[in-house]
């Protein structure tokens, strides 16, 4: 008896086993590695000084990426912040769809107010990979975060895990999804749909070794700042003139 | 040495056949792409760049459109991309047939230009309930060199907070000089020549008055209205407001 439980009990573990197996063959692969040539390490910079939240980069990532029209559904989104009187930080979600009437509360005393944009920060450090359970989620070896969607299961681990909360859950291949930096634009040189139509050029985009690239001189011009950098993520979205409120 | 009991020889036997199973699934029957970390990022990678592309990128346009580039690169607008007014265009390159939308209607440009308190000091905005009203914007501004008519840019130089008030207000209509002389002089030292101000009651009568004959304007009983004060001794001039 206790055999037959013993022999059924391992054969139900047999795919997990055949998982088991992957440092193996990873070792085994590990021979066969090429020669990595000059690849870019693909980047973006955010001034925010120059943001007017006029909400043009959301709808082009959504008309871009088939994104739903949901608002809690965002690959790249605007926050507004209202810093009051008594230092009281106000953070509001800038509405793609009625953008006009989003004004702030008149009987608030402003202290000061400002736009900023934000969208996945592709850490080099990306905590969304390290709990992801089957691997869906990489790094390229350009440095874009992608997601497999054939291989996510939906689990959710990595939209809890991200600090920067730039996943979410597709409602349709109820898989996780995410900023790309729109990977099939850059990778044929155009740039990402946000960077493209974004009026101010509050977002820049480039490669972050290039000597020539957009985003280089912007780190030469400016103090730049990321997001949470306690955390350690090493984001690669860069954002100058960020205000110290900014979380 | 001790003789292993029989059990366990069989069981080490079934777990060893259990393990060539399993490295026989994992090596031969698997496709490699499931089993091959690298194979796999590659399908997904793959996948990614299969994407439709939806904008076409500011590049492009200027291929078959000569003169609005050339324009909108020589204006304020220099800045926007084509497909940033016109919406994404790649179906439209693909296919004259389709048109890109043209945002002519009113309430296209307020979307950048509408005064918003968290947008950052020095972009140009307008209050669109007061500037110009019923007007289309592109019948006095073109889109893609939206010069104004006429800029008065110089006070502004110098004048900031009021032009910016100003641009706001009921008054938006009103040049500085329809209220102050202001010579050139003042420009270049501005404390040695200071222009002129309004003086009295009935210079703003001249608009606001019931006899005065301006159309779409508030118009009050110059005699009684206010007393005998000055008007601006309670309307603020830049930003008058009727409360
Ligand atoms: C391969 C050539 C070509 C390219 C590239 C091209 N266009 Fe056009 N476009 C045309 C032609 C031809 C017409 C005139 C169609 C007609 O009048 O029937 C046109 C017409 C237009 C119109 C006017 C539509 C209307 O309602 O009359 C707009 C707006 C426009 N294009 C925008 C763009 C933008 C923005 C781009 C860049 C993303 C672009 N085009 C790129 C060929 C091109
Ligand atoms: C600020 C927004 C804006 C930008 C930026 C812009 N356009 Fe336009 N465009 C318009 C509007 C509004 C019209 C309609 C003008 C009209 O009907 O008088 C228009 C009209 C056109 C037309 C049709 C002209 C006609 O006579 O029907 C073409 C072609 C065109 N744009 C091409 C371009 C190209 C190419 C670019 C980029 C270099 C560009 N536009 C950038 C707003 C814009
Ligand atoms: C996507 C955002 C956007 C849209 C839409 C847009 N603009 Fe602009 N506009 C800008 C930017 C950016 C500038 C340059 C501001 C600067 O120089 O700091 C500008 C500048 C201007 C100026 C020059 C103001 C000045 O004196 O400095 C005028 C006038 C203007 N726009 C009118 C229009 C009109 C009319 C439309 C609609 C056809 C329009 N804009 C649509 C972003 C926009
Ligand atoms: C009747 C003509 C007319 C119409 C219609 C019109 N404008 Fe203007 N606009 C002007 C003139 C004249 C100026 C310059 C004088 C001023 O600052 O008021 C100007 C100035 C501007 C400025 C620059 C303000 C600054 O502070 O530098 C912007 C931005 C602007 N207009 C946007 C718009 C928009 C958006 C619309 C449509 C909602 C529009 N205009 C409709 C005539 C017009
Ligand atoms: C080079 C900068 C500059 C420019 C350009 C400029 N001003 Fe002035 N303006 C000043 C200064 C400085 C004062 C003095 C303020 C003071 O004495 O408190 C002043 C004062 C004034 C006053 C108040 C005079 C008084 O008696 O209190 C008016 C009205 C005025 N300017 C109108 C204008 C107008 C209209 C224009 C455009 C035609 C203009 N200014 C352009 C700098 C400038
Ligand atoms: C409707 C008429 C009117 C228009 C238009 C107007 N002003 Fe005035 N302005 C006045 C009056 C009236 C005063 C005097 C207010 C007072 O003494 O309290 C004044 C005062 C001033 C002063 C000095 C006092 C102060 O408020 O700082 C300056 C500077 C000035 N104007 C600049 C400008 C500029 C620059 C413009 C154009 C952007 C402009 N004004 C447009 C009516 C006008
Ligand atoms: C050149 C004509 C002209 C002159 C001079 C003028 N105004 Fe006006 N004023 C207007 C117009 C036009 C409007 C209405 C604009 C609108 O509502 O679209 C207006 C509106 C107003 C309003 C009503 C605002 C509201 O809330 O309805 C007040 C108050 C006012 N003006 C006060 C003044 C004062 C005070 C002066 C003198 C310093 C003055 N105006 C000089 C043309 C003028
Ligand atoms: C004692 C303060 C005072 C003075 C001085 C004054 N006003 Fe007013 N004005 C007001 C008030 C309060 C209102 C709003 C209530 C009302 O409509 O009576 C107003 C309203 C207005 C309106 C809007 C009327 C409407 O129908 O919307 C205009 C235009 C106006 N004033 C112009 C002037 C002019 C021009 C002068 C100088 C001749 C002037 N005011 C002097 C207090 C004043």
């Amino acid at each position: 008896m206790l055999r037959r439980k013993l022999l059924k009990m391992l054969t139900g573990a047999l795919p997990g086993l055949t998982i088991l197996t992957d440092p193996f063959a990873r070792l085994l692969a590990q021979d066969e590695e090429t020669a990595a040539q000059e690849l870019p390490l693909y980047g973006m910079g955010i001034q925010v000084d120059r943001c007017i939240g006029c909400g043009n980069c959301m709808e082009a990532c959504k008309a871009e990426n088939n994104v739903p029209p949901e608002p809690t559904h965002m690959r790249t989104w605007v926050e507004r912040y209202v810093i009051d009187s008594n230092n009281e930080v106000h953070v509001s979600l800038l509405n793609s769809r009625n953008r006009t009437s989003s004004q702030i509360d008149e009987q608030r005393n402003v202290l000061r107010t400002f736009f900023v944009p934000k969208l996945c920060n592709q850490c080099e450090n990306p905590p969304c990979v390290q709990v992801c359970p089957v691997e869906a989620t990489f790094k390229t070896e350009d440095g874009v975060v992608l997601v497999d969607n054939e291989r996510c299961m939906g689990c959710g681990y990595c939209i809890q895990a991200c600090p920067y909360g730039a996943r979410y859950l597709h409602p349709e291949t109820k898989t996780a999804d995410k900023c790309t930096f729109c990977y099939h634009r850059i990778s044929q040189g155009l740039l990402p749909a946000c960077v493209n139509v974004c009026p101010t050029q509050a977002r820049v985009f480039g490669n972050l070794k290039s000597p020539a690239s957009p985003l280089t001189r912007l780190r030469r011009l400016k103090k730049i700042n990321v997001l949470k950098p306690s955390l350690n993520t090493a984001p690669k979205v860069l954002y100058t003139d960020l205000d110290g409120e900014v979380r | 040495m001790r003789k292993l009991p029989d059990s366990l020889v069989r069981l080490l036997i079934v777990i060893a056949g259990l393990a060539s199973v399993v490295l026989c699934i994992r090596f031969l029957v698997l496709p490699r792409s499931l089993t091959d970390m690298e194979l796999h990022k590659q399908s997904a990678v793959e996948r990614e760049l299969e994407k439709p592309i939806q904008f076409a990128g500011s590049g492009i346009c200027q291929e078959c459109h000569e003169d609005e580039p050339a324009t909108l690169a020589a204006g304020y607008h220099s800045t926007l991309s084509c497909e940033t007014c016109h919406g994404p265009a790649q179906a439209h390159i693909d296919d004259f047939e389709y048109k890109p939308k043209a945002p002519r209607q009113r309430d296209f440009c307020p979307v950048c230009h509408m005064y918003d308190p968290s947008r950052p000091t020095g972009f140009p905005q307008i209050n669109p309930i007061a500037h110009n009203p019923l007007l289309p914007c592109i019948e006095c501004h073109d889109p893609h060199d939206p010069v104004p008519p006429e800029t008065p840019r110089s006070c502004e130089a110098c004048h900031a907070e009021i032009a910016r008030m100003k641009a706001v207000s009921h008054h938006v209509q009103l040049e500085c000089k329809v209220c102050h002389e202001a010579t050139n002089e003042h420009m270049l030292h501005p404390r040695a020549e200071k222009p002129t101000k309004p003086a009295n009651r009935e210079f703003c009568g001249s608009c606001h008055a019931e006899d005065s004959d301006t159309v779409a304007t508030p118009h009050i009983d110059l005699k009684t209205h206010g007393g005998r004060y000055l008007c601006w001794q309670c309307h603020y001039p830049h930003f008058p407001e009727a409360s």
